[in-house]
């Protein structure tokens, strides 16, 4: 955070528009899916593991266009895996600077596809869709222990995708972006957010993970409440930099408008409700279209907030 | 001049107070590095450049102070000219955040972006506090000054600092030019003009540039941040991480906080086609991966 009367910026934007604001919302929906999904599988009941495999299921499918919408943004599309190697004579070899958070969430997207993999085929297995012997030979190595080591660190990982775009523009000096510490958990706090709501909407398709619609629900309530928190840190810190303005001005605001219309039936159900999902414990029964507004206004609300925060500093 | 040596550190010490604004120093830049012309752009002023970019290495800042009304003799202040160029930094905001290590501190100390290595990810032009670096769309690449590295492989100095006809640009190892900045400085403070400042002589500005000035006006005017706002992207790693832990920390809570508020489904609303075991009470817990495993 700066402390100055009024950062200075005289830098010129880098034009991370189309593809990056797709990432970053696809990023947000595989990483807090995966980690909820871990979530129910390790501290849920047994009727909680039908729900988390559409987590698992949700993360991988949200996961796969990333590497492909970074990928395409590059000027050089073909050289996507300079970003891994160094080529340049003399110094070849490995490419690690963690200090560079495009350079650190580059090997963690890696890696962290290769669990979102793994866990996809594992839960195709348990749900026999996929029946191959040498498949189910190879998810049997993941029960037990090492199945929850695989998970717990997958969703490490999986929390770090969410979060670390947010990170990655504030490590800059863009206005707004390095005008604030709070990126990196806003766009986590979004992430889960969206990933509940996105969960909600499909166990409706799965009925057997419908019993872990409450939870859902709930926890949804639960991370609208953080990602509130962490909006208003987010536009106090802007005040000392005097870049509020940028940030929330015309036309941004009116995403903003929607973000925050993307938050209200999560508040107004914390006030009403409280801590349980409905007065009776459980999800009242709605028509289809009903209860799918909500979470499908939670995801644009993500969206929305993305863009406002991507495109305000650079327009 | 003397020979060009690897392992000295070269830079340009660039004299605002001596530049008429000829742009001479954009046009030998242009003819050596073979950048393409681009359109003029007119608009209010002379400047029809406008910034440095991947086609414009230098570019002669042509800041209007004219007053509107006239008040005397303009004493070098009415306008500001400064011909602008990368200023190779010694902490470098572009290099610091490059995920490829396309850009590399060369012998010479210069800053220098290796277009075969560069993948056009951008991070640099985010980082650059100088609005320096652009972007070729033609090659998909990040571009910007290079100081010349192929003449000073040469042994000739940068096209710029030899086309310049007043001296406004000179190049050199950067103690001597330190040394000649102060000298220049004392010069024109010792004639009454105060405001003439250097910028980027000393540490105080991203460890020392190696491309510096003689400024007639506060950094500011030259856009150009001062020293309180030369700050490098990584100041933010820190508190963006913390940041984003505590998150993931509450998010966890907030998680387990629904997992454990939540009542077991009444068997009436057991969804159809569920397994009887998972209506089972919260009491029979177990571990589902390995129950479901098949």
């Amino acid at each position: 955070m700066t402390l100055l009367a009024q950062a200075q910026h005289f830098v010129r934007p880098p034009d991370w528009t189309w593809y990056i604001v797709p990432y970053f919302f696809l990023a947000g929906l595989a990483g807090g899916s995966y980690a909820i999904a871990t979530l129910l599988r390790l501290r849920g009941e047994r009727w909680d593991e039908p729900a988390a495999r559409v987590g698992y299921y949700a993360a991988f499918l949200a996961f796969l266009p990333c590497p492909i919408l970074l990928t395409v943004d590059l000027g050089e599309p073909v050289r996507f895996w300079h970003m891994l190697v160094n080529t340049t004579p003399g110094a070849e070899g490995l490419n690690f600077k963690p200090w560079s958070p495009m350079s650190l969430g580059s090997w963690v997207l890696v890696i962290f596809g290769l669990f979102a993999t793994v866990t996809f085929v594992e839960v195709l297995v348990r749900d026999r869709v996929l029946r191959l012997r040498l498949a189910d030979r190879a998810a049997r190595l993941l029960d037990g222990m090492p199945g929850k080591i695989w998970n717990l660190v997958g969703a490490v990982l999986a929390t770090f995708i969410a979060g670390y775009t947010g990170v990655l523009l504030a490590v800059s000096n863009q206005p707004i972006w390095s005008d604030t510490w709070t990126l990196g958990g806003l766009f986590l706090a979004s992430g889960l957010c969206g990933s509940a709501a996105l969960l909600t909407l499909l166990v409706r398709y799965r009925p057997d993970a419908q019993a872990s619609a409450g939870v859902l629900v709930l926890s949804e309530r639960l991370f609208t409440l953080l990602e509130l928190a962490l909006i208003v840190l987010f536009a106090l810190t802007l005040i000392p930099a005097g870049a509020l303005d940028d940030a929330f001005g015309f036309p941004w605001i009116l995403l903003w408008l929607v973000t925050f219309a993307s938050l209200l039936p999560g508040l107004g159900g914390l006030v009403t409700e409280r801590l349980a999902v409905t007065g009776e414990g459980t999800v009242v029964a709605q028509p289809a279209v009903a209860s799918a507004a909500v979470p499908t206004l939670v995801l644009i609300g993500v969206l929305a907030l993305r863009a406002a925060v991507i495109l305000s500093a650079q327009y | 001049m003397a020979e060009i040596t690897p392992g000295t550190a070269y830079g340009f010490f660039t004299d605002t107070s001596v530049c008429i604004g000829c742009k001479a120093c954009e046009v030998a830049c242009k003819e050596w590095n073979q950048l393409p012309g681009n359109n003029p752009v007119f608009g209010d002023g002379y400047d029809n450049t406008r910034s440095l970019d991947s086609e414009n290495w230098r570019h002669v800042q042509l800041i209007d102070n004219v007053p509107d009304e006239t008040m005397g003799t303009g004493q070098g202040k009415a306008w500001l000219m400064m011909s602008d160029v990368c200023k190779h930094c010694t902490h470098a905001s572009c290099m610091e955040v490059c995920p490829t290590g396309a850009i590399i501190r060369t012998e010479f100390d210069t800053v220098f972006i290796q277009q075969s290595v560069c993948n056009g990810c951008r991070d640099c032009i985010a980082a650059c506090p100088y609005d320096v670096i652009g972007f070729d769309e033609a090659d998909g690449v990040a571009r910007k000054c290079t100081m010349c590295y192929d003449r000073l492989q040469g042994g000739m100095e940068p096209a710029c600092a030899k086309a310049c006809p007043t001296d406004s640009i000179q190049f050199g190892p950067v103690d001597e030019l330190r040394q000649q900045a102060s000298t220049r400085l004392a010069d024109l403070h010792s004639q009454g003009i105060t405001e003439a400042n250097l910028y980027g002589h000393d540490e105080s500005v991203y460890g020392g540039l190696n491309a510096f000035f003689l400024l007639m006006d506060k950094p500011e005017a030259y856009k150009l941040p001062n020293a309180e706002n030369a700050v490098l992207p990584s100041r933010n790693n820190l508190g963006g991480w913390l940041t984003g832990a505590a998150t993931a920390v509450l998010g966890l809570f907030a998680g387990l906080i629904a997992l454990r508020r939540r009542q077991p489904p009444p068997p009436e609303t057991t969804p159809r086609g569920a397994p009887p075991q998972e209506t089972a009470p919260p009491s029979e817990r177990s571990s589902p991966p390995e129950a479901d495993a098949p």
